[in-house]
C-alpha cells in the first residue's frame, strides 16, 4: 500500500516526534514548574515567548529559523565558529525547530497541572523536612501526571503534524528531512491523489486515536481522583 | 435651454459610460511573474482604462482553485502544462493559450566569485555541501535543473547534495540566506535590467542544455465575455509589455512557437 519512500517518511516522522517529545519533557517540566511558582517580573514575558508558536504562522517561525540558523545568521555563525555544521537541511535541525515549535503544547498542560496542585500537600511535605527536589519528584510530579500525559501526547501529535517549519528548513531530503506531512504535500502537488489520500487517512486516524486515548485516560483519572 | 439639456445628457452618458467601457479583469498569476504583471497592469490601465485585479500563487494551487470554481478570468501560468490541463478539463479556451514568456535557468550563489561563468564548480563537488533545486516533480525550473545535470553527466554525483525547495521561490530563499552555497534558480529572480539585484555570482545556463521553460497564459471560461480579459491577453503580446517581460530576465517566445 505504501511506497518505500512513504515508509521512510513514516519512520522518520516517528523518530522526530519521539526525540522531540523526550527533549521537551526534560526541558519543559522544570520550565513549567518555574512558570507555575514564580512571581518574578519575567513570568509574563517568558510565558509570552513560550506561547508564541501557537499564534505565529509556521512559515514565520521557519523563515526566521532558516535565517538565524544559516551561515549568515547569529546562531549559524556561532555554530560555525565552534567548528559545527549549520542546522538547516539536517535531522538535528528539524529536532531543534520542533522543540521550539511544540514547546507550548508541552509546557502549558504541565504548568496548568502544577498550578492546580493543592498547596497544602506541598507545604505538608516541606514541614516533614522533605528536600525541595524530593517534594518535586515524590509529590508534585505524581500529582501532575494527567498534565504530563496530556503534554506528552500533545507534544508528540503536534510534532507529527508539523509542516510549515519543516518545509522551510528541511530541504525535503529523503531519509533525512522528508517527513510524512511533506510527503503528503508532495503527493498532492504532483497530483498523486491516491497516495496522498492513503498517508493523509493514516494521519487522520492516528491523530484521532491518540487524542481520543488522551481524553479517555484523563477523564478516568479525574473520575478516580474524585471518588 | 436645449444646450443645457444636451450638456446634462452628455454628463450623464459620460458617468454611465465609464463602467461600461472600463472593465475589471480577475487574473490568477504564478508568483514568479507577479512583479512584471503588476508593472504591465499599470501601463495597461493607462492605455485601455481596464483594471487588472491580480492574485498571485503557486501554479499548482491556482489550478486547484480554478478547478473548484475560483472567480478568475485569466490564468497566467509558470508552465505550459497546467493551462493545457485546464483546457482539457474544459475550464479554459483552447485557442486562447499562448506562450507569453520563456523562463531562463541560472546557477546562482549569494557569495561573490563562488560560481564561475562556465559552471565548472559543478564538477568540483567537494567545494560545496548543498545544491538547492526546486522540486523537479512539481516545479518546471526543478525539472530543467535535473535535465541540465543529466546532460552534463553529473546527476548521480550531485544528487546526494540536493536540497529541494517546494517551489522556485523557496529555492531562491535557500540560496539567498546562504544555507545552500549554490542553487538553480530562475534568472527572473536574480536579475532586473541586466543587473544582479541580489549580487553574488552566477552561471547563466546555456539554453541548449534544457528544454525551453515556456510560460503560458490562457483565457478561462469565466472571462469569455469580458472584453477586458481579451484586451489584457492581447496586451501581453505588445512590444510595450514584452519590453517589461524581458527586463525581468525572461526570454520571449520564438515567433513560430506562438500559436
Amino acid at each position: 500500500m505504501f511506497t518505500p519512500s512513504d515508509w521512510s517518511a513514516i519512520g522518520l516522522t516517528l523518530k522526530l516526534a519521539t526525540l522531540t517529545t523526550l527533549i521537551l519533557l526534560v526541558l519543559g517540566t522544570p520550565l513549567a514548574w518555574h512558570l507555575a511558582r514564580t512571581r518574578a517580573w519575567w513570568k509574563a514575558p517568558l510565558s509570552a515567548i513560550v506561547a508564541l508558536p501557537i499564534v505565529l504562522p509556521p512559515t514565520v517561525i521557519g523563515f526566521y529559523l532558516l535565517v538565524a540558523l544559516g551561515p549568515k545568521g547569529v546562531i549559524g555563525q556561532w555554530m560555525l565558529s565552534l567548528g559545527l555544521d549549520t542546522l538547516p537541511f539536517t535531522f538535528s535541525g528539524l529536532v531543534v525547530a520542533s522543540v521550539f515549535y511544540s514547546l507550548p503544547f508541552v509546557v502549558q498542560p504541565i504548568q496548568n497541572a502544577f498550578e492546580s496542585l493543592d498547596q497544602r500537600l506541598l507545604e505538608a511535605a516541606s514541614t516533614l523536612r522533605a528536600h525541595p527536589l524530593d517534594v518535586f519528584f515524590s509529590v508534585a510530579l505524581p500529582l501532575a501526571r494527567s498534565g504530563l500525559l496530556t503534554a506528552t501526547i500533545l507534544g508528540f501529535a503536534h510534532t507529527i503534524g508539523e509542516f510549515g517549519v519543516v518545509l522551510m528548513i528541511g530541504g525535503n531530503i529523503p531519509d533525512k528531512t522528508r517527513v510524512v506531512s511533506v510527503q503528503i504535500y508532495d503527493h498532492v502537488e504532483a497530483m498523486e491523489y491516491a497516495q496522498a489520500h492513503q498517508l493523509a487517512a493514516l494521519m487522520l486516524v492516528f491523530s484521532f486515536t491518540i487524542l481520543f486515548m488522551m481524553y479517555l485516560i484523563n477523564s478516568r483519572s479525574h473520575f478516580m481522583q474524585k471518588s | 435651454m436645449k444646450s443645457f439639456q444636451f450638456a446634462i445628457t452628455l454628463l450623464l452618458a459620460a458617468t454611465i459610460a465609464q463602467p461600461i467601457y472600463a472593465d475589471q479583469v480577475q487574473i490568477a498569476v504564478a508568483s514568479n511573474f507577479s512583479k512584471p504583471l503588476e508593472e504591465i497592469a499599470v501601463k495597461f490601465k493607462t492605455e485601455t482604462g481596464h483594471e487588472a485585479k491580480i492574485s498571485a500563487g503557486a501554479t499548482g494551487k491556482l489550478y486547484a482553485q480554478i478547478e473548484h470554481g475560483a472567480p478568475f478570468e485569466i490564468f497566467i501560468s509558470a508552465d505550459s502544462k497546467t493551462p493545457k490541463k485546464l483546457v482539457d478539463a474544459q475550464l479554459a479556451l483552447a485557442e486562447s493559450q499562448f506562450t507569453y514568456a520563456v523562463g531562463k535557468l541560472a546557477l546562482w550563489s549569494s557569495q561573490e566569485n563562488r560560481v564561475d561563468q562556465n559552471g565548472e564548480i559543478l564538477k568540483n563537488a567537494d567545494k560545496f555541501t548543498h545544491l538547492a533545486i526546486a522540486n523537479p516533480k512539481t516545479a518546471p525550473y526543478g525539472a530543467a535543473a535535473i535535465e541540465v545535470l543529466e546532460k552534463l553527466g553529473l546527476l548521480k554525483t550531485l544528487e546526494p547534495k540536493f536540497v529541494q525547495g517546494e517551489n522556485i521561490t523557496q529555492t531562491f530563499d535557500f540560496v539567498s540566506t546562504g544555507n545552500a552555497e549554490l542553487g538553480f534558480v530562475a534568472v527572473s529572480q536574480i536579475e532586473k535590467d541586466k543587473v544582479l539585484t541580489n549580487g553574488g555570482s552566477v552561471w547563466f545556463v546555456p539554453t541548449d542544455l534544457y528544454k525551453p521553460i515556456s510560460q503560458d497564459a490562457v483565457l478561462l471560461n469565466k472571462g469569455k465575455d469580458n472584453k477586458a480579459a481579451q484586451a489584457l491577453l492581447d496586451y501581453l503580446k505588445t512590444p510595450d509589455a514584452q519590453a517589461i517581460i524581458t527586463s525581468y530576465g525572461y526570454a520571449l517566445p520564438q515567433a513560430e512557437k506562438t500559436p
